[in-house]
């Protein structure tokens, strides 16, 4: 523990923290642009300089320099004073003075860095340098005019989204950032070069022009694009929601958020469904919630009745839900729309259990079936971090794609589970903590959950203080409804037998309605997609945004999101449609508002009342351990277009076909 | 006091003689380098230590001390390497050229010994892209002295395994900058890295690395075989040893030559270069020690001592000893103008001081030229040039800062000049 001087101020600092860490502690604002706490040290931007004793006699840049014994260190001095206006000058002679016509104004650390440390005046007269615009894709937009060649850009492509796009060119004044041969970033996570942006050079496509920051209502959110369960600030304007950004959680997305999850919110506003409709010789039309009831009433449905969750159903609404069934006397309840089937009996047997937190200190890990790039974007960082920064060894098995590191990849058969190599076999068990990831696609092939859980066993993956044996999920609803008992032995296929007279499908969009023809289908949801043009019913809900709500992410954490805006049009909160149809139904369901919902909710599943992670303990069912010899499926055909308000989203279906499908938009930008 | 020629190490310098193996072992080069690296490594580095020899690449740091930081006893996984700075970019400077153009061997050979003496595995010679021939050369040199078995495995029948990797530039100035030409060397853009870790802890591949000039190294071979009293009788204190002077400009014959340290200015000139064009009246200014360094004027150069702290005490440093030297047909603002440009050219744009500065300053320049200025730019542009001195990364702040700065000092009264004579027509425009 160095005891260091900062302003006179004495003060013991960690072993190996940097000064600027030091002024930090004592409670001395640096100035900085190119350190980012979560990157690499570039030292570039020499803003943070201060002077330090002893050393040589000039300012030195403090986020570079480690702290040491008896070191005086003065952030006040006349010589930091000079030192950062004449940075501050430096970075601006060749900075547009357009702040007004800027997206990043109001947000803008050069704009506030210069009032705080800059000079009133310039003294600079020659012309100032323009840079050319650069593609980066459907989500980036550039004005690199505006740039100060901090590069935190390019050090968070290369270091934590694991694409070499991003980079710079030429030199001296010449220097230009840009992305390779300028063709779109090739990342999920593109979106986060926006806010590590101090300036406006890279600013939100899909957002431009759109609102000032202090126009915005900014309420805490839970993301549902993914199991990862981001944390999110919702950003909103009246009754429209126009972005989502990342919040600091170093539990689950530490400060980073996926594309899908930053701009699928142009969809919030598109196909939404804001009246109730009801299928009328065969074709939709608009109806009014007494009449949608009275359709669903008329089925006479008794006890045959069946709750389907989709992936963005929250807990509360999938707990009203069951408790309708429930009071209807039924208890047909399922999550898996697509028809996985894998044993629910333990619910440790399908978590994420090692924590998205410690995934990275891993050392040997075995990914099955999942892609995890696309299945759980800001899973994937955290293994590329255990890869790259403390060089953990990866083997995966199931259908080969590009992690953004080094994996053995072993070959795509399922079986190879219960028969692993040898050289895999052995450095998992020699592992310190080796971690097995299963995803939903190794989970579809019969006897890979046993095979995976023996496997776990074999090698040893789950001992004191440390649980190597996951499961990925990629739906937001999983954990949550399996929590709430939606599961049944056989997935959907025991709903299929059952036939159901009357089924609700809580924006379930996945599912093959082909294979329920006789059952009245009721949707809850709020986009018109393919659930809504299968139903007999629509009943309009609330989007994610619209409600507050409990979800459970993969790792079985505990989160609760608020309500940012109103629903559009007749929209209501999922809750209140199932107390108003109980009503109906002639049946009651025990609670009058949201609260109650949530009070019962939480008294019928006590973990669901306390936000962290739930303890599942651990337990192994008896499963069969014998995998089918089979190509393990890719459960993601399109990472952009997973769920109702992806595809409703203009910037998504843009990134699908530029990002996947290889459409070439980079001229139609000029 | 003047060198004699049995005291010169490079006796090939002028290319009377071939530049091969065979040419180079008649010279003395190569001879009993077993019995050389036989002495043992510390007693390698005492000697250098002893000899006073001080870094040749400009800075002046003491070669034997720089050496003793490599580690004792590298790491299997983390071996050490040296890095010879071939890359001679400072404008003026052309004597690590002339070295490889006529004598390789001497700096293969004293990459042998370096190399062995801070237990390095292998030295990378970056080699200035430019330097087509000398690169061709060098390479040559190198296969000779594998061929012959004084490199690669048992190097010279030592028992010491040592690699010589010759590698080409592409010819960025900032590459001769230690750390950017480490970077450069790993395949990346040649800029420089924060200090520290300083490459003797991190350098070439995360791995121990000293970075020498190439005059630094060439001399060892010849420093071990005669002693370091013989080389350090040379010079004044705290400045030993012999030194190429590189004098360009206005001189009658411009030249590289080996003379000793501390030589005055005007010895060196009279001596080896036919005197001042025009005479010694006809002097201007003198940027002794390559483009980086600023100017001395003619009345303060002429007798000053031609070593580290002979230059410093007249306001300016040794660098590589290039002198620069300027009559009075010089437009003097137009040269700093010029170099001003090259600095700008060759930022690397890495820091904000340099990257901005460099420009603003070079601009500034261009209009002081002319005239068209008002004279409190001047001060302005003194004002910036020590907003980047000191601020930047790396030393190309510094050196981009200094030549201005030596003009402001000197040649104020012929800046005003213009900007008053240019001032009818400024006030006419208004």
């Amino acid at each position: 523990m160095p005891k260091v001087t900062v302003d006179g101020v004495e003060l013991d600092v960690p072993q190996g923290a940097t000064v600027l860490q030091a002024c930090e502690m004592a409670g001395k604002e640096i100035p900085r642009f190119c350190y980012h706490e979560r990157l690499s040290i570039a030292g570039n931007c020499r803003m943070c300089l201060v002077e330090v004793a002893p050393g040589p006699p000039k300012p030195q840049a403090s986020c570079a320099l480690p702290t040491a014994e008896g070191q005086v260190i003065k952030t006040d001095s006349p010589m930091v004073k000079k030192a950062r206006e004449g940075v501050m000058e430096f970075l601006l002679i060749n900075h547009p003075l357009d702040c007004p016509i800027c997206d990043q104004g109001g947000e803008c650390d050069l704009q506030d860095q210069s009032v705080a440390y800059g000079r009133g005046a310039t003294r600079y007269d020659e012309n100032k340098r323009a840079v050319t615009e650069k593609y980066m894709g459907p989500i980036v937009k550039t004005v690199m005019t505006r740039c100060i060649q901090c590069t935190r850009c390019v050090r968070f492509a290369e270091e934590v989204a694991g694409v070499e796009d991003v980079g710079a060119i030429y030199r001296g004044e010449n220097m230009q950032i840009t992305s390779y041969l300028e063709r779109a970033v090739g990342s999920e996570l593109s979106g986060n070069i926006v806010d590590l942006c101090p300036v406006g050079a890279l600013t939100s496509k899909p957002y431009a022009f759109e609102a000032r920051p202090w126009e915005l209502t900014k309420t805490l959110g839970i993301d549902m694009m993914d199991a990862v369960g981001t944390n999110v600030r919702i950003d909103a304007r009246g009754r429209q929601v126009l972005r989502v950004l990342p919040r600091v959680n170093d539990d689950v997305n530490e400060e980073w958020a996926n594309d899908k999850t930053r701009h699928h919110v142009d969809g919030l506003t598109r196909r939404r469904l804001d009246q109730p409709y009801v299928r009328v010789n065969g074709a939709l039309q608009p109806a009014s919630w007494a009449e949608a009831f009275a359709a669903i009433k008329a089925v006479n449905a008794g006890s045959s009745v069946a709750a389907i969750a989709g992936d963005l159903a929250d807990c509360e609404t999938m707990f009203a839900a069951k408790t309708l069934v429930n009071a209807l006397g039924g208890s047909l309840l399922e999550g898996r729309q697509t028809g996985l089937d894998y044993d629910v009996t333990s619910l440790s047997a399908v978590n994420f259990n090692t924590g998205i937190a410690e995934a990275e200190n891993a050392d040997v890990i075995l990914l099955v079936g999942t892609n995890l790039r696309w299945e759980a974007p800001l899973i994937n960082t955290r293994v590329r971090k255990a890869v790259w920064k403390k060089g953990a060894k990866v083997f995966a098995i199931g259908p080969e794609a590009d992690l953004t590191y080094k994996a053995d990849w072993l070959g795509d058969d399922a079986s190879l589970v219960s028969k692993l190599p040898a050289h895999v076999t052995d450095a998992l068990k020699g592992a310190e903590r080796p971690m097995l990831v299963f995803g939903g696609g190794a989970l579809s092939v019969p006897g890979v959950h046993g095979a995976g859980l023996a496997l776990a066993k074999s090698v040893n993956a789950i001992k004191d203080g440390w649980n190597g044996y996951n499961v990925v999920h990629f739906s937001a609803a999983r954990m949550g409804s399996l929590m709430l008992g939606y599961g049944l032995p056989g997935g959907i296929k025991d709903v299929v037998v059952a036939k159901p007279k009357l089924a609700f499908f809580l924006g379930a969009d996945e599912v093959d309605f082909a294979a329920l023809p006789d059952t009245f289908k009721v949707y809850v949801g709020h986009h018109g997609d393919k659930g809504a043009h299968a139903a007999d019913v629509i009943l309009p809900a609330a989007a994610w945004t619209e409600k507050d709500f409990t979800t459970v992410n993969t790792e079985g954490r505990v989160q609760r999101s608020e309500k940012a805006v109103f629903a559009p049009g007749d929209a209501r909160e999922d809750w209140s449609i199932f107390r108003a149809l109980a009503d109906a139904l002639g049946v009651t369901l025990g609670f009058d508002s949201f609260d109650a919902c949530r009070a019962a909710m939480i008294a019928a599943v006590p973990a669901l009342g306390v936000e962290g992670i739930a303890d599942y303990g651990w337990t192994v069912p008896k499963l069969p351990a014998k995998p089918e010899a089979r190509a393990i499926p890719s459960p993601i055909k399109d990472f952009y277009l997973t769920n109702a308000i992806c595809r409703a989203s203009p910037t998504m279906q843009r990134c699908s076909q530029e990002l996947i499908h290889g459409a070439d938009f980079a001229e139609a930008a000029e | 006091m003047s060198l004699a020629d049995k005291d010169r190490i490079f006796t090939n310098l002028y290319g009377f003689q071939p530049w091969n193996l065979k040419s180079a072992q008649a010279r003395g080069d190569w001879d009993n380098t077993k019995g050389l690296m036989a002495a043992g490594q510390d007693a390698i580095i005492e000697t250098v230590k002893a000899s006073g020899l001080r870094g040749r690449g400009g800075a002046g740091f003491p070669t034997g001390l720089k050496w003793s930081f490599m580690p004792k006893e590298p790491r299997a996984d983390r071996p050490s390497f040296l890095v010879i700075n071939a890359d001679e970019s400072e404008p003026g400077s052309c004597k690590d050229r002339e070295i490889i153009r006529h004598d390789p061997h001497k700096l293969i050979e004293g990459a042998l010994i370096a190399g062995f003496a801070m237990r390095a595995r292998a030295a990378y010679i970056y080699i200035r892209g430019e330097f087509i021939r000398e690169a061709e050369t060098l390479f040559a040199a190198v296969q000779e002295a594998y061929d012959a078995g004084l490199l690669g495995k048992n190097a010279a029948k030592s028992g010491y395994d040592f690699d010589v990797f010759v590698h080409r530039g592409a010819g960025a100035y900032i590459c001769g900058e230690e750390t950017a030409m480490i970077e450069s060397l790993e395949g990346k853009k040649g800029q420089p890295r924060l200090k520290p870790p300083f490459p003797a802890g991190a350098g070439l591949y995360g791995c121990p690395t000293t970075v020498n000039n190439v005059e630094s190294i060439a001399v060892v071979p010849t420093i071990l075989r005669r002693g370091a009293p013989w080389f350090s009788s040379f010079g004044r204190e705290n400045n030993k040893g012999t030194k190429l002077f590189q004098i360009s400009g206005h001189v009658e014959r411009p030249c590289v030559v080996e003379e000793e340290m501390g030589i005055t200015f005007r010895e060196l000139i009279d001596k080896h270069c036919g005197g001042i064009r025009g005479g010694w009246d006809n002097l201007l200014a003198v940027i002794p020690g390559g483009s980086s360094v600023p100017l001395v004027p003619a009345a303060e150069i002429m007798d000053a001592p031609m070593d580290f702290d002979g230059l410093k005490a007249v306001g300016s440093g040794l660098g590589t000893a290039a002198a620069i030297v300027m009559d009075k047909s010089t437009d003097v603002v137009q040269a700093i103008s010029r170099i001003s440009y090259f600095y700008k050219h060759e930022s690397c744009g890495q820091c904000t001081p340099c990257r901005e500065g460099t420009g603003w300053m070079w601009r500034v320049m261009e209009r002081l030229r002319t005239g068209d200025a008002d004279i409190s730019e001047i001060d302005t542009l003194f004002d910036v040039t020590k907003q980047v001195e000191g601020h930047t990364i790396c030393a190309l702040g510094d050196a981009a800062a200094w030549p201005i700065q030596g003009l402001i000092k000197h040649f104020r009264p012929e800046i005003e000049r213009r900007i008053r004579e240019n001032g009818g027509a400024l006030e006419a425009a208004e």
